[in-house]
């Protein structure tokens, strides 16, 4: 305990078990240092904690017993790692005597976390507790942050020790940020000043790095436009005009289109994940790529660059800019206005102002981004909800959006959006979610009801699993195999717990609600009950390349 | 994209933590490679452990194993070689029918041509002994194998060093050691 407020811990969330019982115990005499969020079941302490983590730039901590409460934290440690999110997940172990005799509720927590986390280790010996936690959060924050694991014995918990404060900034096996090369920032800056079609790439990273402001001057100074992955939507304003949308198989047209017609390619904190790139074979080959990452391991990992810019991109980015020569490239920033004006008439007309009397998706988060002015924090679940939720919610603070990008964890909003809430009480939350990944973390919702957690969960109810009957649609010949899903009645739900709700059908309701919804102190449930058949657009097809996305679908 | 795969030696350090092996060969299986041969010992630097792997690979898909193994926060430095880089060695023990050895003649001649040990002799079987390369350590054993003399082998993994001049793991950790003693430093003042 001590160890933790030592390092600033404020908030946990956790559950207790059998042999974390001694850590709860110790809690209770802390309950006025330390909060702790008693979630509904391990996986929503994880998840409670990334999001926590995400939205406030601090380490998220969770709390869970040993076997089953520590493999239900699993997904969470996986989806941190995918997302270099910095969580530590603390938990109950058996005694050492008894590791390894298949003890009652013994997992091999070690062995099952080591590849999916960055760091895992056992604690033994109740003297390693502060060595243990100290590592732990170096680790999870610096460098490319990502997800620990303590694997608490419980021999350990109850041992005393003579306790000494400890951090630690140093492992000498572990560089957190590589060295620059001097020479990479010169070449970088060659190439970016000859470039007469730049393109700049920005993930998450920056904002990690908490390099908006040089990521802004470097952009301005070359007047470069750029394109954001989907962890990388608030590094940007949305309405920034040098902002040209997001990237990728769900993303906006003229950064697609213009990555396979740029001349230097410039990612900044981003890994070229297959959701960006699509088909490497055609991925802007006529490019020279310049690749700035802390990360030497996501260099040359998917596509071969010609620069490569190792370290912080705080720093990395301001040196670069210092060497570049003023510039202008209208001509270029000009081309993404015919992509524009595509997507615009095919694509998002249609779905803010559809001729049918059913809401779309769209106009649903459309109409909750303008009635918070664009400044809450959006946290999604996974799949249709996600990606609508990406091209229509707007941005205008850093931090502000909260998804499971690289491992796609359906049940990650509630969760998450109720961490992202403890961490920014002042903002507005908006958990973003499907009625199936709602159904599979909903019971949050009696979190959600005890500790009042003032989120404002958009429910878009197709009665579908929208993002994979899409698929079925678009290239499984229409065969709905199991994507048909029979819902309960939420309002009932939500009203069990407590939680206002109101159920929509029409725009004109839907209005109404989202005012009542904004002005509800705490929690509240909105359902908007949508098209039930709509297709998320434009789209990439599997196996095409960046250039190739579709902005309709026909049905037969 | 069809590379050659050749034979590389990838030398791994790292602190000697519970685990460390695991984390290590995790990373092949999910690069889809098959370690040839492994050997870990201790090095020469307290408290570190030495690990000399081979494995078939195209160099594409070396430099991402060794990227990865090196991202591992417990390991210290990871390194990948050709034969060219290295000098390697190993070990290996035959076990023949001491019959069937003596009624050949050529035996003899196949111990001298190796310059191979016996280390042990009774009326059933005997102990081969061979250290040297891969080579010939296979080699001996097809000459064995066609007289029809081995009961069992085995075969040591590859162990090597690096024939560059530096000692790229010491300076590392002397160079980590001053940054750190710069840092702290700095602090103080």
């Amino acid at each position: 305990m001590r160890s933790l407020e030592y390092h600033g811990v404020k908030t946990i969330f956790g559950y207790p078990g059998g042999t974390i019982m001694p850590v709860y115990d110790a809690l209770y005499d802390w309950n006025e240092k330390i909060n702790h969020i008693l979630v509904r079941h391990e996986q929503g302490a994880i998840h409670a904690a990334q999001g926590f983590a995400r939205v406030s730039g601090e380490v998220g901590v969770c709390l869970v017993t040993s076997g089953p409460g520590a493999t239900n934290g699993i997904t969470g440690i996986a989806d941190a790692m995918m997302d270099s999110t910095p969580v530590i997940m603390i938990a109950g172990q058996v005694g050492s005597q008894f590791l390894g005799s298949d003890a009652f509720q013994e997992v091999d927590l070690v062995g099952i976390t080591q590849p999916i986390s960055k760091w895992s280790y056992q604690i033994r010996r109740a003297e390693d507790v502060a060595w243990a936690v100290a590592r732990a959060y170096y680790i999870a924050k610096s460098g490319r942050p990502g997800p620990v694991v303590l694997d608490f014995a419980k021999n350990a918990q109850i041992q005393k020790a003579d306790y000494e404060p400890m951090k630690l900034d140093f492992i000498r096996s572990y560089v957190s940020v590589p060295e620059t090369d001097p020479d990479s920032i010169h070449k970088a800056a060659d190439l970016i000043n000859q470039a007469k079609r730049p393109l700049v790439l920005v993930g998450q990273g920056v904002e990690l790095g908490g390099a908006q402001q040089e990521l802004r001057t470097f952009l301005e100074t070359a007047q470069m436009p750029a394109a954001s992955t989907l962890l990388g939507l608030s590094v940007m304003p949305s309405d920034y005009p040098l902002n040209k949308g997001m990237l990728g198989m769900h993303g906006n047209l003229g950064p697609n289109i213009n990555t396979n017609k740029c001349d230097v390619l410039i990612s900044v904190g981003m890994r070229f994940d297959d959701r960006v790139t699509s088909n490497l074979a055609t991925y802007a080959k006529q490019a020279k790529v310049i690749h700035f990452d802390i990360d030497p391991a996501e260099i040359n990992k998917n596509i071969d660059v010609d620069v490569a810019v190792l370290g912080d991109c705080k720093q990395t980015l301001a040196q670069v800019t210092k060497l570049l020569k003023k510039n202008h490239h209208q001509e270029w920033i000009d081309s993404f206005k015919q992509y524009e004006k595509m997507e615009n008439e095919k694509v998002i007309e249609p779905e803010l102002h559809p001729s049918s009397k059913i809401m779309t998706m769209g106009e649903v988060v459309h109409a909750v981004s303008e009635a918070t002015h664009h400044k809450a924090v959006l946290v999604t679940d996974v799949g249709q909800n996600q990606m609508i939720g990406a091209h229509y919610f707007k941005f205008s603070e850093q931090r502000s959006i909260v998804t499971s990008g690289g491992l796609g964890t359906m049940g990650f909003g509630l969760p998450a959006a109720i961490g992202a809430s403890f961490a920014r009480p002042d903002s507005v939350v908006c958990a973003l979610v499907g009625d199936g990944g709602l159904q599979m973390t909903i019971q949050e919702l009696g979190t959600v009801m005890e500790q009042k957690v003032p989120i404002k969960i958009i429910l878009l109810n197709n009665n579908f699993l929208g993002n994979v009957r899409q698929w079925q649609d678009m290239f499984f010949g229409h065969r709905y195999s199991f994507t048909n899903m029979m819902n309960p009645d939420y309002e009932k739900i939500a009203e069990g717990y407590g939680i206002p709700s109101k159920r929509v059908l029409t725009r004109e309701e839907l209005k109404v609600a989202i005012d009542e919804m904004l002005a509800t102190d705490g929690p509240y449930l909105l359902e908007a009950c949508v098209e039930e058949e709509e297709n998320v657009l434009p789209m990439i097809p599997p196996g095409a390349s960046v250039d190739q996305m579709l902005l309709e679908f026909k049905k037969d | 994209m069809n590379m050659e795969k050749i034979l590389y030696t990838i030398i791994v350090h790292s602190e000697n933590f519970a685990g460390m092996l695991n984390q290590v060969t995790a990373v092949f299986t999910r690069q889809q490679l098959n370690i040839e041969s492994l050997n870990v010992s201790a090095s020469s630097i307290k408290g570190v452990h030495k690990y000399t792997i081979t494995a078939w690979s195209d160099e594409p898909t070396i430099k991402k194993v060794v990227k990865q193994i090196a991202k591992k926060i417990d390991v210290i430095q990871a390194h990948y070689f050709t034969d060219v880089d290295i000098y390697s060695h190993e070990v290996a023990l035959y076990k023949v029918s001491t019959p069937v050895f003596t009624a050949k003649p050529e035996a003899s001649a196949v111990m001298r041509k190796y310059n191979a040990k016996i280390v042990e002799v009774n009326s059933v079987f005997s102990i081969v002994e061979k250290d040297g390369s891969s080579e010939d350590v296979i080699s001996l054993y097809d000459e064995l194998k066609a007289l029809n003399a081995v009961l069992q082998f085995v075969r040591s993994g590859r162990v090597a060093i690096t024939t560059d001049c530096f000692e790229r793991v010491n300076e590392f950790l002397e160079f980590r050691e001053a940054r750190h003693r710069e840092s702290l430093a700095k602090l103080e003042n």
